[in-house]
C-alpha cells in the first residue's frame, strides 16, 4: 500500500514537471519571439513602445541562453513564483488566487450536478425493466454531450432569465446566480459520468459473480447496489477524476457566457492580450489541480477494489 | 451462431461436414443493408444531416444562393418565416445563408483538427505499441502529460503562441486531441501485436513489417476510425467554442461559433440569432456521434 | 459403489421433475429453440449427469431449472416441479420474488468458472454469509461465524483466515470450494453443478469432484452438467445425454456406457478419451538417422516483481526422433508450453542447448532463424485466436508461402486448394472468414497453414482442448493420418492424458519446470514409475469407471 502511494505521488510530481516543460515549450519557444508576440498586444491590448520592449527583454532574461531561462523559471515556479503579468504587472500567482473563489463556487456546483445527475441516470437506466424507458434515459447523455456548452448556457439564460424571469442572467451575486452556471458546467460532465457508469454497470451485471449472487436468492436492488455498483464504480471514478480536473477549463466558456468574474474570464483576457506568463501560470495551475484530483482518485481505487493495491490486474 | 455451426459439424462425420450456408451474394448484402437501415430511422436522418452539412461546406451556393454578408437593414431582426427560414440578424442578413456559408470555415477547421490529431496521434500510438520497451514508455509519458492539461487550456496556450485565425485554431484543437488517438492506437496496436494470430504469422516466417502492414494496421483501423468520427463531433464543439470566444476568423466571415457570439447581444429579443446556429451545430454533432456508434460494431452485431 | 448401482432411482421419492420443457432464445431476426421437450427426474439423494457438447442445451436446461436464464431466454412450455419438505412447487412461471426464496435455499448452484464467479471486491466470509442472511437464517454476527464453519466443511484449510481474504488471494481450486460452501450453506436438497471443474487442473478437478461426492452421503441430490462423459461415468447414478436441444437418451450410467441405444450416444462414448484404452497402442517408429530435435539441460527463467525469478523450465533434456510423436503433459504452470516455444526458438532460453536436425539453434537469429521457420511449425490451442479475423481461409493458408515468396499467385492458390483438401475440408471454404467456420474447421485450417511449407516438425500446443470431444477425435485422427502420409514429427503439448494416450509414441510428464518421467506411452500408462504420474493418471475422468469395470 505504501509502495502504491509513493509510486502515485512520484508519478504526480513527474507529470507536473513535464506539464511545466510542455507549457514552456509551447509558450516560450513556439512563438519564435515571445516578446514581439506579447508586445503586439494581441486581440484587445495596445502595442508597446520600443523602449518598453527592451525593458521587457531584460526583465524576462531573453539575453540569456534558452536552457538557463528554463532553469531559472522552473526554479522560480518551484518556489511558487510564476512571474508577473505583462499586461497588468501583477504577480501571476496573486492574480490566479484572486480569481479563484468565484470559480470554485461554480466548479463545486458543477461537480455536484455532474455526480448526482450522472449516477442517478445510470442507476435508473440500468435498473428499469422497461426497454423503452432505458432507451429514453440513455439517449439523454448522448444528447447532452452533443450540445455546445456555451449555447446551452445561452439557451438556459433565454428560458430561465428572459423567458420565466426566475434567475439572473449574469453576475456572481448570491446563490441564485450560481444555479445556471453550475447547471451549464455540470450537464455535459454528468452526461459523461452517466454514459460510463451505465456501461460499466451493464458489464458488471453480466459477470458470472452476479449469477452466483442471484443463485443465492439475493434480490435485484441488492445485486444492483451491493454487488454491481462497487465493481462498476472504478471506470466511473476515473471519468469523474478527469471531469473534475477539467472543471477549470469548462469555466472558460461558462464564465464568458454568464459574464462572471473568475479564473475562466482571466484566461480569456490573458489569451486576448497574449499575456504569456499569465497564460502559462493558469495552464500550470490547471494541471496542478488535475494531478491533485487524480491523486485523490488513485487513493480511492484500492478502497473500492482490493486487487489494485496488490498490483493484480483488475480485469477478472 | 458458432454454436449452431459446431453442432452441425459434430453431428456429422468429417467428410460430410461440408458447406453450411452459401456466403452472402451482392443482392443479399444490399437487402441486408436496407433492412438494417429500415430498423434505424435515426441513423438514416443522421446520414442525411451529415450529407447536407458536407454539401453546405463545399458547395454552399447549392443550398443558399444568396450572399451571406449582404443585408437589407430595413429587414433586420425578422423572426424565422417562410422567406427567411432562420430569420435575419441585426444588419438584416439572412441567418440561414450565414449558417450555410459558415459551414465551410467550421468544417474546414474540423477536418484539419481531426487530420492533425489522427496523423500525429496515430503515428505516436503505432510507434509506441509496435516498438514497445523504452520508446513506448517515453512516448506514453508525453501523452500522459498532454492529457493532464485540459484540452481547451492546451488549445488556448497554443493560440496564445500561434495567434488567431481558423487554421491556427484548428491546429490547436487537433494537437489537444493527439493524446486520445495516441492512446487508442497504442492500445489497439499492442492488442493485435500480442495476439496469437500475429505470433502465428511471425512463426511461419512473415517479416515484421509485413505483419505491421497486413495484420496490425487493418485490424487497428476500425476502432481508430470510430474514434476519428467521434473526435470529429468533439472538434466541431471545441472549434465553435473557440470561435465563440473570438479566436477564429475575423468578422464579417461567418463561423458557427462566432454567429452565436454575435447573436448573444440580442438574446432577450431575438432568440433565433443564437438558437438557429446552435441547433445546427447540435444536429451535426448528434448525427456524427450516431454514425460513429453505428460504425462501432452495430453492423457486425446485427449480423 | 455397489450400493449405488443396486438401488434403483425410482424407489426414492422424486425431488425434481422436469416434464416436456421447452426453452427458446430470442435473437436478432428470429429465435433459437435451445431446449425442446426435455423430461427428466432427479430423485432425493440421486446424482444425475447431463452430458452433451457445446450447444446441446445442457446449460440452458440447468439455467431454466434455477430460473437464471439470460434476459433473452424464456421457458416456452412444459413444467419443472421441485419437491421437498414444504410440498411440491411448480417452478416454471414462478414469479421473481417467489423464485428468490427457492434459489440458494432449496436449490444451490455451483457455477462453471470459479475464477470469475466470486465478487472480486467482497471478502470471502461475507459472500458465504450472504446466503444465510438473504434467507433469514442468520444475522450479521452469526452469519460470519457460520461462514467460517461452512468454509471449513467445504475443505478449505484455515477457514478463519480465508474468510477475511478477497477472492484474488485464493487459488482456483480454493475458490471452487468457497462456491461449494455458498451452494450448500442453506442446506438445499438439490445442487446444480454446471461444469464445476472444467476450468481446473486435473488433480484439483478430482479433489473437487471427490468433495462433491461427499455431499451425496448427506442426502443431497445433484444435477451435474458436464461435457465430459468420463466425469459423468465416475460420479453419476444416471446419465442424460443431450444433443441439439433434445434429450436423446437417459438411463443408469452402466447401461448408457455398456449398451448405448442411440447413435449419438454411441459416438460420444466411442470418442470419450478417458473411458477406454485405445484399441491399438501406438508403437514408436524405428529410429532412422539422427533425431530431429535434441534438447539438453534447457532452462528458462522469467523475472518476477521484487527481483525474484520464476524457473518455468528447469534443466529439461529430451530427443525427438524422425516421424515420432513426443507428448509433454503437465498441469498449468508446469512449463510444457514454454518448453515448446523454446524448441521453436520463439523465446530465448536462459541456458541449455536446442539442436534442430543437428544444427545448434539455441541462439539462432536472422537467416538461421528464418530457415527454422520453414522447417518447424506451431499449431495453437485456440484456433480462433490464431487466425486473423480479417483474412480469408486462402489468405491464412498461403501466408507462409507469401512470407518465403514461394510461387506466383496462381501457384499459391492451387497449393491452398490442395492443402485445404488434405485436411478434409471442401475447397469452397477458401473464400470464407474464420468467423464463418466452426471450431473444428478452424483448427483444420490452422493445420493446413502449418503444413504449407512441408515442415519436418510440427509443435501442437493443446491443439484439441478447445474442441468438443467428437470433433477432438476427428482432429486427432487427421493428425495421425498426416503423420503416416508425410512422415511428420510431432511435439504434442497437452494437459489431457487421455488425449495423449491416443496419439503419442512417447510421453514426458512435466511438473514445476522439470521433466519427471519420459517413457513410451503404454509403459507409462500401465506402469508409472513416479508418484506424481500415478496421481495424474488417477485423476483422468472415467478412470474410476474403467477400473471398476476391470475388477467386476
Amino acid at each position: 500500500m505504501t509502495r502504491y502511494l509513493l509510486r502515485r505521488i512520484g508519478t504526480a510530481v513527474a507529470v507536473l514537471w513535464a506539464a511545466y516543460t510542455v507549457s514552456f515549450v509551447v509558450l516560450w519557444l513556439l512563438p519564435g519571439d515571445p516578446i514581439t508576440t506579447m508586445a503586439s498586444g494581441g486581440l484587445d491590448g495596445e502595442p508597446l513602445t520600443p523602449a518598453a520592449i527592451e525593458a521587457l527583454k531584460a526583465r524576462y532574461g531573453f539575453d540569456k541562453p534558452l536552457i538557463a531561462q528554463y532553469g531559472t523559471r522552473l526554479w522560480d515556479a518551484l518556489h511558487g513564483d510564476l512571474g508577473t503579468s505583462i499586461q497588468t504587472g501583477q504577480d501571476v500567482r496573486g492574480a490566479i488566487l484572486d480569481a479563484l473563489p468565484p470559480t470554485l463556487q461554480i466548479a463545486v456546483g458543477g461537480l455536484l450536478v455532474a455526480v448526482v445527475l450522472g449516477t442517478g441516470l445510470a442507476l435508473a437506466a440500468t435498473y428499469t425493466r422497461f426497454r423503452w424507458l432505458r432507451q429514453v434515459l440513455m439517449a439523454l447523455p448522448s444528447l447532452a454531450v452533443s450540445l455546445p456548452v456555451f449555447w446551452v448556457g445561452l439557451m438556459l439564460v433565454q428560458i430561465f432569465a428572459f423567458g420565466l424571469h426566475l434567475l439572473p442572467s449574469v453576475g456572481a451575486n448570491g446563490f441564485k446566480a450560481l444555479v445556471l452556471p453550475s447547471l451549464t458546467l455540470g450537464l455535459p460532465m454528468g452526461a459523461l459520468v452517466a454514459q460510463v457508469l451505465a456501461k460499466s454497470l451493464d458489464t458488471a451485471l453480466d459477470e458470472p459473480y452476479v449469477t452466483t449472487a442471484r443463485a443465492k436468492g439475493v434480490g435485484r436492488a441488492a445485486i444492483h447496489l451491493r454487488h454491481a455498483l462497487q465493481n462498476a464504480a472504478i471506470p466511473a471514478l476515473t471519468v469523474l477524476g478527469y471531469v473534475a480536473g477539467n472543471l477549470l477549463a469548462g469555466t472558460v466558456v461558462v464564465e464568458t457566457v454568464f459574464t462572471r468574474p473568475g479564473l475562466g474570464r482571466l484566461t480569456v483576457q490573458a489569451v486576448g492580450v497574449q499575456d504569456i506568463p499569465l497564460v502559462q501560470g493558469i495552464v500550470i495551475f490547471a494541471s496542478f489541480v488535475f494531478v491533485l484530483v487524480n491523486l485523490v482518485v488513485d487513493l480511492i481505487y484500492p478502497v473500492l477494489d482490493p486487487r489494485i493495491a496488490k498490483g493484480v490486474p483488475a480485469t477478472a | 451462431m458458432t454454436e449452431l455451426l459446431i453442432r452441425a459439424e459434430s453431428a456429422e462425420p468429417v467428410s460430410s461436414s461440408v458447406v453450411l450456408a452459401e456466403p452472402p451474394g451482392r443482392g443479399e448484402r444490399l437487402r441486408r443493408l436496407l433492412r438494417f437501415l429500415g430498423r434505424r430511422p435515426g441513423l438514416v436522418v443522421s446520414a442525411v444531416v451529415v450529407l447536407l452539412v458536407l454539401v453546405a461546406a463545399f458547395f454552399p451556393a447549392v443550398l443558399a444562393p444568396g450572399d451571406p454578408n449582404l443585408g437589407v437593414v430595413a429587414d433586420k431582426l425578422r423572426a424565422p418565416s417562410g422567406a427567411q427560414w432562420f430569420g435575419t440578424d441585426y444588419l438584416g442578413r439572412d441567418v440561414y445563408s450565414r449558417v450555410v456559408h459558415g459551414a465551410s470555415l467550421s468544417l474546414q477547421a474540423t477536418l484539419i483538427a481531426v487530420a492533425v490529431a489522427l496523423v500525429v496521434g496515430g503515428l505516436i500510438g503505432l510507434l509506441a505499441g509496435f516498438v514497445g520497451r523504452w520508446v513506448d514508455e517515453s512516448l506514453m509519458r508525453v501523452v500522459d502529460v498532454l492529457l493532464s492539461i485540459p484540452a481547451i487550456l492546451l488549445s488556448l496556450a497554443l493560440i496564445t503562441a500561434l495567434g488567431y485565425g481558423t487554421v491556427k485554431v484548428a491546429i490547436a484543437v487537433g494537437i489537444a486531441s493527439v493524446a486520445n488517438f495516441a492512446r487508442v492506437m497504442r492500445a489497439e496496436t499492442l492488442r493485435i501485436r500480442q495476439s496469437t494470430y500475429v505470433e502465428a504469422a511471425r512463426s511461419v516466417g512473415t517479416r515484421w513489417y509485413v505483419t505491421l502492414w497486413r495484420h496490425v494496421l487493418p485490424n487497428a483501423a476500425g476502432p481508430v476510425l470510430v474514434l476519428a468520427v467521434l473526435e470529429f463531433g468533439l472538434a466541431i464543439l471545441a472549434i465553435s467554442s473557440l470561435s465563440f470566444l473570438g479566436y477564429g476568423a475575423p468578422p464579417p466571415a461567418p463561423e458557427w461559433g462566432s454567429l452565436i457570439a454575435e447573436g448573444r447581444n440580442y438574446l432577450a429579443t431575438s432568440w433565433w440569432l443564437c438558437a438557429m446556429p446552435g441547433l445546427t451545430i447540435a444536429a451535426t454533432v448528434l448525427s456524427v456521434n450516431r454514425i460513429s456508434r453505428a460504425l462501432d460494431g452495430e453492423w457486425r452485431r446485427a449480423a | 459403489m455397489s450400493e449405488r448401482a443396486s438401488e434403483p432411482s425410482d424407489l426414492r421419492p422424486p425431488l425434481l421433475e422436469i416434464e416436456d420443457l421447452d426453452v427458446a432464445y430470442r435473437i436478432a431476426g428470429g429465435r433459437i429453440d435451445a431446449v425442446q421437450g426435455a423430461s427428466l427426474t432427479v430423485a432425493e439423494g440421486e446424482v444425475v449427469a447431463i452430458v452433451g457438447e457445446s450447444g446441446s442445451g445442457k446449460s440452458t436446461l440447468a439455467q431454466a431449472v434455477i430460473g437464471l436464464l439470460p434476459a433473452n431466454g424464456t421457458v416456452t412450455g412444459g413444467s419443472v416441479r421441485l419437491g421437498g419438505a414444504s410440498g411440491v412447487t411448480e417452478l416454471s412461471g414462478l414469479g421473481e420474488k417467489a423464485f428468490r426464496a427457492v434459489r440458494g435455499r432449496r436449490i444451490g448452484l455451483v457455477p462453471q468458472d470459479p475464477t470469475v464467479s466470486l465478487n472480486p471486491v467482497h471478502k470471502i466470509g461475507k459472500q458465504v454469509g450472504e446466503v444465510l442472511r438473504v434467507h433469514g437464517l442468520a444475522d450479521r454476527r452469526t452469519a460470519a461465524i457460520r461462514a467460517v464453519e461452512l468454509l471449513g466443511k467445504a475443505g478449505l484449510p484455515d477457514p478463519e483466515i480465508r474468510a477475511g481474504q478477497f477472492p484474488h488471494e485464493l487459488s482456483g481450486g480454493m475458490r471452487q470450494r468457497v462456491l461449494i460452501a455458498i451452494a450448500t450453506a442453506a442446506n438445499p436438497r438439490l445442487i446444480i453443478a454446471d461444469e464445476p471443474t472444467s476450468a481446473l487442473d486435473a488433480t484439483v478437478q478430482r479433489r473437487i469432484l471427490d468433495h462433491l461426492d461427499t455431499l451425496r452421503e448427506q442426502g443431497t441430490a445433484m444435477l451435474l452438467i458436464t461435457h465430459d462423459l468420463g466425469v459423468a461415468a465416475d460420479r453419476a447414478d444416471r446419465v442424460v445425454v443431450m444433443s441439439g436441444g433434445r434429450i436423446v437418451e437417459q438411463g443408469p450410467v452402466r447401461r448408457i456406457l455398456d449398451d448405448p441405444a442411440d447413435a449419438y450416444t454411441r459416438r460420444l462414448v466411442a470418442a470419450a478419451p478417458g473411458l477406454s484404452a485405445p484399441a491399438r497402442p501406438r508403437v514408436a517408429p524405428v529410429p532412422s538417422g539422427s533425431p530431429i530435435v535434441q534438447v539438453s539441460d534447457l532452462v528458462k527463467e522469467f523475472p518476477l516483481p521484487g527481483r525474484r525469478t520464476l524457473r518455468a523450465v528447469d534443466g529439461v533434456s529430451f530427443e525427438i526422433g524422425r516421424g515420432e510423436t513426443l507428448a509433454l503433459v503437465g498441469e498449468s504452470g508446469s512449463g510444457k508450453s514454454t518448453t515448446a516455444r523454446l524448441v521453436l526458438r520463439l523465446a530465448d532460453p536462459t541456458s541449455g542447448e536446442v539442436r534442430f536436425d543437428g544444427t545448434d539453434i539455441t541462439r539462432a537469429k536472422g537467416g538461421a532463424w528464418r530457415d527454422l521457420r520453414r522447417r518447424a511449425q506451431l499449431i495453437y490451442q485456440n484456433p480462433y485466436a490464431s487466425l486473423d479475423p480479417r483474412f480469408s481461409v486462402e489468405d491464412v493458408v498461403t501466408e507462409p508461402l507469401r512470407a518465403f515468396g514461394i510461387g506466383g499467385r496462381a501457384e499459391q492458390r492451387a497449393r491452398a486448394a490442395e492443402l485445404v483438401e488434405r485436411v478434409a475440408l471442401p475447397a469452397a471454404l477458401l473464400e470464407r472468414k474464420p468467423v464463418e467456420l466452426s471450431g473444428g474447421q478452424r483448427q483444420r485450417i490452422a493445420i493446413a497453414r502449418a503444413l504449407a511449407l512441408s515442415p519436418d516438425l510440427v509443435v501442437c500446443d493443446e491443439p484439441v482442448s478447445a474442441l468438443d470431444v467428437s470433433v477432438q477425435a476427428q482432429v486427432l485422427e487427421l493428425l495421425e493420418e498426416l503423420q503416416a502420409e508425410q512422415g511428420l514429427t510431432y511435439l504434442f503439448i497437452s494437459h489431457d492424458l487421455a488425449v495423449v494416450r491416443r496419439i503419442a509414441h512417447r510421453v514426458g510428464v512435466m511438473r514445476e519446470g522439470r521433466l519427471v518421467e519420459l517413457r513410451p506411452t503404454e509403459e507409462l500408462f500401465t506402469d508409472p514409475a513416479q508418484d506424481y504420474t500415478r496421481e495424474l493418471l488417477a485423476a483422468i475422468a472415467g478412470s474410476r469407471r474403467t477400473s471398476v469395470g476391470r475388477t467386476a
